[in-house]
């Protein structure tokens, strides 16, 4: 056992951290959210340069040949960062997705276009009544002269206003909620019968509203049908990646509110001086690092190949990221008191972004009741 | 970085588990799982097994009994005997008297004290707290005054735990009036059957009788029986406080619980289903256990940090390990009490000679005590408020 970073991950996270701090100051981060995509090409291009786009996949594929704690280190800088791209989007759903899914052929072909730059993916999913159950699809598959058409409408597909290619979950056959029937489908974006609506989201990021009426796939990753656990599995992979990005914001909060604290007189003497508060930062601090924990408990568990382990594993630290994170980021505004309702002021933005990581791929207490019903972490018995 | 642990570590870890579940005095273990309290004699037997195996003192230096360890292996050692429900060393000999003697002690001491405390031929209780000085340490008030070659010793301590059975006290007591305050304090130990000590028990909350006031009046102590130099018990006292560092999340124990909880949430109904199948119940578990999950990977990274530092240089992260440890160790007594619903209620402590029938299911007689008994995580060892000073302190520099 070993928390140590080897030479080769201190170089990646060094080098992410350097071009956080050059590209992501404050005030640059306004800028870069007012352009038209809502995020940089030019940065998109630097991750490229950097591996960054290619660092889970195979070397074969442009890769760079990344496990989990090359994920987990950009994520965590990307979170320190409040990065707008759409690294989760393209790389962690779309990447892994084609990875887990494609043929040989597919992921020759489609992930050295992610690894170069050339290529933004969305995975949607979500539809009006699904809420967070990837089983729950109402967007129907057809199957039509050799290829597939789709009908359905897809909400709040992560930077789907973008993605040059989406990921469609569909069902082919089955009831709404059935486990079975589901396929995947890669979608090209400006074929016809796709019809989107971009928006940003509360944290300044960007999603679609996505319609598909006899809409044309593309084609078909994995065996039409049986797409879930494929699709579950990613998403746990995404979890994961959410639990990292979501430790560089609580502990830019934490180390937000202790210099304010350090900082800020109020009757003659600095605030952190009362014990009051104090006590508050350090129960920060504490839900910080049982948040780190739990990230890195999150990113050992992601290769686990018995899936309701790994099932287990996620659920707990989604739980443990949305209850430190409402925790910290609450704690964080009111602490700042005023300034920490503004815009113009860091730790709002960052209280923002957390709150949507919470509402991703289900909430703190959705996954309680997950892994409750699994029976829950020790020993794990079964519900009599 | 690799989380996954070394053959080495995993052969160590195989062989403690098999040691603990295999080897130890069975029925020990049993009535530690039940919940119920220990007797004298089953503290010392367990002890005493344990150090027949070289396991009694592994945290002390090598040639006073002490192992090798690192602290991988040492987390294991800890881990395996509380999920075994094996009962730790008296703690007051091996985790605080021990280490203080062996490091700060002349030799003819060490002969003396080392070996016995080892085995449990004496029996150690702690003399720190006194009525006035509780979290204010340093403001302790017992006297000791130079008279020839005898300390003449004078005053009260209290939260003395075990001094019922204690045949030797460490005890902290002022040489030096009129020094500042954390300067005049000597570390001085005696033997509880001097005249003039007299041990008034307390009972708690709970019904059980584990603390104790202690009084001294005018009791003769031989000087060769301070610790070190005098006017400097402070510093000690601190080395001994740092020493217990990542054990006291007690993990390990809540885990053996957790497990247990659910055994039992098994067998009791609600309805026509078993308590363990309603949804709000494991859902409140399943939060306890993920602070408890989390609580474990927080203990490892200490662990792994703790590679190359000084023995007994106090890790302020351990004051994080001792606040959630604790809380969540409280919240596990209340949910046994939840499993035994009414039958918590029925007030039936163990006496001698008793032979009525126990009222209810067998495991339902220690909820309550329990419950009530656990308040005292959260306050002894450095209050959880105290925990929180240190690391606004020495971790956030406020």
């Amino acid at each position: 056992m070993d928390f140590d970073f080897t030479e080769e991950q201190r170089l990646l996270k060094d080098s992410v951290d350097r071009l956080i701090a050059d590209r992501y100051e404050f005030e640059a981060r306004k800028k870069i959210m007012a352009e038209p995509d809502g995020w940089s090409r030019d940065i998109w291009a630097q991750y490229a340069e950097l591996g960054l786009l290619g660092l889970p996949f195979e070397e074969r594929h442009g890769g760079f040949g990344g496990g989990p704690v090359e994920t987990m280190l950009v994520m965590e800088a990307f979170g320190r960062g409040l990065v707008l791209e759409p690294y989760l989007a393209t790389v962690i759903l779309g990447g892994g997705l084609i990875r887990a899914a494609g043929t040989e052929e597919q992921q020759a072909a489609l992930l050295p276009q992610i690894a170069g730059g050339k290529l933004l993916l969305a995975f949607a999913h979500v539809e009006r009544q699904s809420r967070y159950d990837l089983f729950d699809v109402a967007t129907t598959a057809k199957p039509s002269g050799g290829g597939w058409v789709l009908d359905g409408a897809k909400s709040v597909v992560l930077h789907g206003d973008c993605a040059d290619k989406i990921l469609v979950s569909a069902r082919l056959s089955g009831n709404r909620r059935d486990r079975d029937g589901i396929g995947l489908f890669l979608v090209d974006a400006k074929a016809d019968g796709v019809a989107r609506r971009g928006y940003p989201t509360q944290d300044g990021l960007r999603a679609a509203e996505i319609t598909l009426s006899g809409a044309k796939a593309e084609a078909v990753l994995g065996e039409p049908g049986r797409a879930l656990p494929v699709m579950e599995r990613v998403v746990d992979e995404a979890i994961a990646a959410l639990s990292a990005e979501s430790v560089g914001l609580l502990a830019s909060m934490q180390e937000l509110t202790v210099e304010y604290l350090k900082t800020r007189k109020q009757f003659g003497v600095t605030i952190g001086s009362f014990q009051a508060l104090q006590h508050r930062a350090v129960d920060m601090f504490v839900s910080v690092e049982q948040a780190r924990s739990m990230a890195l408990f999150a990113n050992v568990m992601v290769s686990e190949t018995d899936a309701a382990e790994r099932a287990r594993a996620m659920s707990a630290a989604k739980v443990q990221i949305g209850r430190s994170g409402k925790h910290v980021g609450e704690e964080a505004i009111q602490l700042h008191g005023g300034i920490g309702m503004t815009m113009e002021y860091k730790v709002g933005h960052y209280f923002k972004r957390q709150t949507m990581i919470d509402l991703m791929f289900g909430t703190a207490d959705e996954h309680l009741a997950k892994l409750a019903r699994m029976g829950g972490l020790f020993g794990a018995a079964k519900a009599a | 970085m690799d989380l996954n642990f070394t053959a080495e570590e995993l052969a160590f870890r195989d062989d403690a588990r098999r040691y603990f579940r295999k080897e130890f005095p069975a029925a020990i273990r049993e009535k530690v799982e039940a919940g119920h309290p220990l007797s004298k004699e089953e503290i010392i037997a367990s002890q005493r097994a344990l150090n027949a195996r070289g396991w009694a003192v592994p945290n002390w230096p090598k040639e006073w009994g002490g192992q090798d360890w690192s602290p991988v292996q040492f987390y294991m050692y800890q881990d395996e005997m509380q999920q075994a429900n094996v009962p730790a060393p008296l703690a007051f000999n091996t985790s605080m008297v021990g280490p203080v003697i062996a490091q700060f002690g002349n030799d003819e001491q060490k002969k003396r004290f080392l070996p016995r405390a080892a085995n449990l031929d004496d029996w150690w209780c702690q003399g720190f707290s006194e009525p006035g000085s509780g979290s204010d340490l340093a403001s302790l008030r017992t006297k000791a005054e130079r008279k020839g070659d005898k300390y003449l010793i004078n005053g009260q301590k209290i939260w003395t735990t075990l001094a019922q059975h204690a045949d030797w006290i460490f005890c902290l007591c002022r040489t030096d009036p009129a020094a500042k305050k954390q300067e005049g304090i000597s570390f001085i130990v005696f033997p509880m059957t001097l005249k003039g000590i007299t041990v008034r028990p307390i009972q708690t909350i709970d019904g059980g009788h584990e603390v104790n006031e202690v009084f001294f009046d005018d009791v003769e102590v031989p000087a060769e029986n301070l610790i070190g130099q005098e006017n400097k018990g402070w510093d000690y006292a601190k080395f001994l406080l740092g020493n217990e560092r990542t054990g006291i999340a007690r993990v390990g124990v809540s885990k053996a619980k957790v497990q247990r909880i659910k055994e039992l949430a098994a067998l009791e109904r609600v309805g026509d289903r078993a308590l363990i199948a309603d949804e709000k119940f494991r859902e409140k578990l399943a939060a306890v256990e993920v602070e408890l999950k989390a609580l474990e990977m927080t203990q490892l990274r200490v662990v792994a940090a703790e590679r190359g530092q000084a023995k007994g240089k106090p890790n302020p992260a351990s004051s994080i390990l001792k606040l959630k440890g604790s809380v969540i160790q409280q919240q596990l007594t209340e949910l046994a009490i939840e499993v035994v619903g009414p039958f918590a209620m029925p007030y039936q402590p163990v006496e001698a000679g008793q032979n009525e029938p126990v009222i209810g299911p067998d495991y339902a007689t220690e909820a309550a005590p329990d419950y009530f008994n656990y308040r005292k995580v959260s306050i002894y060892g450095g209050s959880n408020e105290i925990q929180r000073n240190i690391v606004a302190k020495a971790i956030l520099g406020l």
